[in-house]
């Protein structure tokens, strides 16, 4: 493979391609709402018009507004289908010509959409996702050619650090300063791992990604892989989705007989394979040493860092560690330059942030947005306020791991340093939205129900005091507790906090610590003379 | 070996590069409480009793080596008041009856909760039903008073090298299991040694036969036997 | 451990085992060369385990202690950290599931929609608790940590199809019709 033969795959995908397509989405949220019968019935239609010439039907990865799914688009033209039922199909295709249709029309203008700034998401809902001369001529793997032929490693990692890009699996480290510490770790091997571990309930940013766009996750990976000087790879995705593991192992079987993966990745001397590991699980294992651990075969629990993963990792390498929505951003800053990506967002927090928007808001589903957005704008306006009617009062950011955010405090910037001044964390980035009706001190006591379940139970403080926790808060909401019990409560969230081995028991008491600081009344109310 | 200055509350201390915090602590005859740690095995920083004051943040003495220039902490009322939770939640989470138990007299876990004065616990007793497996000829196990520092799963693992302990399920579920979670007895991998019961801080793995406060264990002859056979080579 | 018919006894194709009968044993021998096949694929590495566990399970169903004790010989590995590897993750059963199953999700988006009304109206339907299977193996109730379906929370799957939106007189519609459909064999 060279850079002529990636050209003539573009040129003839192109020339290949119909004049019109039909969008059709087939990611899973949309398949469990029959998207593939869709598609079938759209293909049909177009078939029976005596359109095929012109006309062609493509399943497309993930276009974002989960809610209005299953959703259909046609190109040109920017027309929208929502809530698409199989019996809309014939309509779907005949309004290419003029005819009606009785499907719901959405409109691609509408803030959600037209206030996103998408680069990882940027193939979302527009190429099929199953086939590499899609990606490729959307401009795929020109970054990785790039970066080998170009750029030296140094140099790469140069590009990243001067980006600003932060890890997007939620702690927000410094992506360049990683790479280049795992470039510096001598090793006689070293370890690419995309933590594509999403346990974060609420958060579907990594599945979409890997469902919509496996290639720009295995490009990505592939650059740092170079960059740092590993020649293997691992991706780790949960079990629970069947769809992103499928698509990736197609995607990755792809690369590899094009050359995009392997040995002699463009005729250089660099090598590059990826496996696939499937997660059988356990949430503790997004946590990166117990990543490291399930890798190896092992019970998923964490170990004390240091050493960090970077000169320690994967069979004592060291192992680079980012995220699924990390990796997918380095192909467009090599393309684009680092300039261009510092230019998006806040000062400490660069790019763009992918964040799930669900629970009680009218729009439900994917928006990426450049970090810096508030809370407001996003809950408001792309979110177009409560579901049902009701009032927005407060949205949970970073999951189990992070906190309830008042609406009073919605002007809050969506940046790292913000959301942490406020309680709560950035997260994975799913963003959970309550009204009125959910009640607040319930809510903590689900989210610690999880902690607790999810414990690995290697150290003391997470293993037992998240259970004590979730006994006192039982006992809460049962209104048998009384202001002593808020004061112990305090105590056991301080102390798993502060003496917790890893980040799942350090950030569990979070929900607590937040409800408690913002919603006191809702506790008073259940605790007599609080 | 290059030597690391260090301040130990306010005392300055040398120690060997590549040493723990705990190592270097007790060199200077600063005695951290620890329960998981066990000289001999290698250190996991599970039981986070040893955790002292690095700079201000919180570290685990027994799996942080030591730096130049590092001031540590080992006991402000800070980590005492921690060290006393963490005790009182071990307290909570079995049933940890002193009054009954073959180790009472010679328990880390009892010693601890002294030293840390730790004479009643404010939580909840979870009080989960725990089996006691008595199914092996000369030994015993009772999860009652297990406490889950897996100090027998090392202790078997890397110094009597067979692995026939581990641990299933997790959180407050967690067991120490014996090959299949069959009963001890019947476990095909057991060389019935007994180092997991020289290594078992508590009352958990005793020889049959033991009555209450009869059952001493032997942690320093794990460091024995790895020392001896280092030195042999 | 396995039913009187024979519907679960996929021991029967383990060589220490001896439980033969109600099985052919060709259709047996075949799970056994695809998981020996899994393993030889991964070189019989101990790291593999996991990936060789979730073969296992798809293959068998679930996970035995003698299927266990297999993968522990050939992989090399103590059969307590075969065990313990077993029972750390949850996708991993060491029970018979059900004829059928239902998953309920709860994740956060999903509770926030109503998902514990969900698994309320399941319990009461098929009369058993989350969890467990029906005395009579027919019909397993689980939960799900998160789909990742949050987009058309709440959600479900029902014998490996998921479907949104869920209410709870679906979930009670449609399980009532699976639960009184004859069973299949």
């Amino acid at each position: 493979m060279d850079l002529q033969e990636l050209q003539q795959i573009a040129r003839r995908e192109r020339e290949r391609s119909r004049r019109i397509r039909i969008h059709c989405c087939t990611s899973s949220g949309c398949q469990a709402s029959d998207a593939l019968e869709i598609k079938r019935r759209l293909d049909e239609a177009v078939s029976e018009a005596g359109l095929d010439s012109e006309v062609e039907v493509v399943g497309v990865g993930c276009l974002g507004f989960c809610g209005q799914g299953p959703m259909v688009t046609v190109e040109p033209g920017d027309v929208l289908y929502e809530h698409v039922r199989p019996d809309h199909a014939a309509g779907i295709v005949a309004a290419i010509n003029g005819g009606t249709c009785e499907a719901e029309r959405g409109d691609l203008h509408h803030p959600f959409f037209a206030r996103q700034y998408p680069i990882v998401r940027k193939n979302g809902g527009k190429i099929d996702p199953e086939r590499i001369e899609e990606y490729i001529a959307a401009g795929g793997y020109r970054s990785l050619y790039r970066a080998i032929n170009e750029l030296t490693p140094a140099e790469v990692i140069d590009e990243i650090t001067r980006s600003g890009l932060r890890g997007r699996g939620g702690a927000g480290y410094p992506t360049g300063l990683k790479w280049s510490t795992v470039a510096k770790s001598r090793g006689d091997r070293k370890y690419i791992v995309c933590n594509g571990d999403e346990g974060d309930p609420g958060a579907f940013m990594d599945r979409s990604v890997l469902e919509s766009d496996p290639h720009l996750v295995l490009e990505g990976m592939s650059i740092a892989a170079y960059a740092v000087g590993a020649d293997q790879g691992y991706i780790y995705v949960r079990g629970e989705y069947p769809l992103a593991i499928q698509r990736l192992q197609k995607a990755i079987n792809q690369a590899k007989k094009l050359g995009l993966l392997g040995s002699q990745i463009f005729d250089s001397a660099f090598d590059f394979r990826v496996d696939i590991r499937v997660g059988a699980g356990a949430f503790v294992c997004g946590e990166e040493t117990a990543l490291i651990a399930s890798i190896e075969g092992r019970r998923g629990q964490p170990r004390p860092r240091p050493p960090y993963p970077a000169e320690s990792g994967l069979w004592g390498k060291p192992t680079l560690i980012n995220n699924v929505e990390t990796f997918a951003n380095i192909s467009s800053i090599v393309e684009r330059g680092s300039a261009w990506y510092a230019n998006i967002g806040t000062e400490t927090s660069k790019g763009t942030k992918v964040f799930a928007l669900t629970g009680k808001i009218r729009n439900t589903g994917l928006i990426e947005v450049p970090m810096g957005m508030t809370l407001r704008e996003i809950v408001e306006e792309l979110g177009g306020g409560a579901a049902d009617g009701g009032e927005v009062k407060a949205v949970q950011t970073g999951g189990p791991s992070g906190g309830c955010i008042p609406a009073s405090l919605f002007d809050t910037p969506v940046d790292y340093e913000s959301l942490a001044k406020v309680g709560s964390i950035m997260g994975s980035g799913g963003m959970v939205v309550m009204d009125e009706s959910t009640n607040m001190v319930e809510l903590a006591k689900f989210y610690m129900e999880f902690c607790m379940d999810e414990s690995c139970g290697k150290c003391i403080p997470c293993r037992v005091g998240t259970v004590q926790i979730h006994r006192l808060l039982g006992k809460i909401t049962a209104g048998q507790a009384t202001p002593a019990d808020i004061e112990q409560l305090r105590e056991l969230c301080q102390l798993v906090r502060d003496t917790s081995l890893c980040g799942l028991g350090q950030s569990a008491p979070n929900p607590v610590i937040s409800t408690l600081r913002y919603f006191p009344e809702e506790y008073a109310a259940l605790v007599p003379n609080e | 070996m290059a030597a690391k200055t260090l301040k130990i509350n306010g005392t300055m201390v040398s120690a060997r590069e590549g040493e723990s915090i705990l190592e270097a602590a007790r060199d200077a005859g600063v005695a951290i409480p620890t329960l998981c740690h066990l000289d001999g095995l290698s250190d996991v920083g599970a039981c986070r009793l040893c955790l002292v004051e690095v700079g201000g943040r919180l570290r685990p003495a027994c799996t942080t080596a030591v730096a130049e220039g590092m001031e540590i902490q080992t006991n402000t009322d800070r980590l005492h008041a921690y060290r006393r939770q963490i005790v009182e939640l071990l307290f909570a989470e079995r049933g940890h009856v002193c009054a009954v138990c073959v180790a009472s007299g010679h328990c880390e876990l009892q010693d601890l909760a002294v030293s840390l004065g730790m004479d009643h616990v404010r939580y909840e007793y979870l009080a989960p039903t725990c089996a006691v497996d008595i199914s092996h000829e000369r030994f015993g196990i009772d999860h009652n008073r297990c406490v889950l520092c897996v100090r027998c799963v090392r202790a078997c693992d890397e110094v009597e090298g067979v692995h026939t302990w581990d641990v299933s399920g997790r959180g407050t579920s967690a067991r120490v299991i014996s090959d299949m979670n069959q009963p001890w007895g019947e476990s095909e991998s057991c060389t019935s040694c007994g180092k997991c019961l020289l290594a078992c801080p508590t009352g958990a793995l005793f020889s049959r036969g033991a009555t209450v406060a009869e059952m001493e264990h032997d942690p320093g002859r794990i460091a024995l036997i790895v020392e001896s056979r280092k030195v042999r080579g | 451990m396995f039913n009187s018919n024979g519907v679960h006894t996929t021991m029967s194709t383990l060589p220490a085992s001896s439980q033969t009968r109600g099985t052919p044993a060709s259709a047996g021998d075949n799970r056994l060369k695809i998981l020996e096949a899994t393993m030889k694929r991964n070189q019989y590495r101990p790291d593999a385990l996991i990936e060789v566990l979730h073969k296992a399970q798809e293959i068998y169903g679930f996970l035995s202690p003698s299927l266990l004790t297999l993968i522990a010989r050939s992989l090399h590995l103590p059969p307590s950290r075969v065990y313990g590897v077993a029972t750390f993750y949850h996708f991993f059963s060491l029970a018979p599931q059900g004829e059928h199953t239902c998953t309920i999700c709860l994740g956060t988006a999903c509770y926030v929609r109503g998902a514990g009304d969900l698994m309320a109206a399941a319990e009461d339907v098929a009369g058993v608790s989350v969890g467990k299977t029906t005395a009579d193996g027919r019909f397993s109730l689980a939960s799900a940590r998160c789909l990742g379906a949050c987009g058309i929370a709440p959600a479900i799957i029902i014998d490996g199809v998921v479907a949104g939106h869920a209410t709870p007189e679906d979930i009670a519609a449609r399980l009532t019709a699976l639960l009184t459909t004859p069973s299949e064999d």
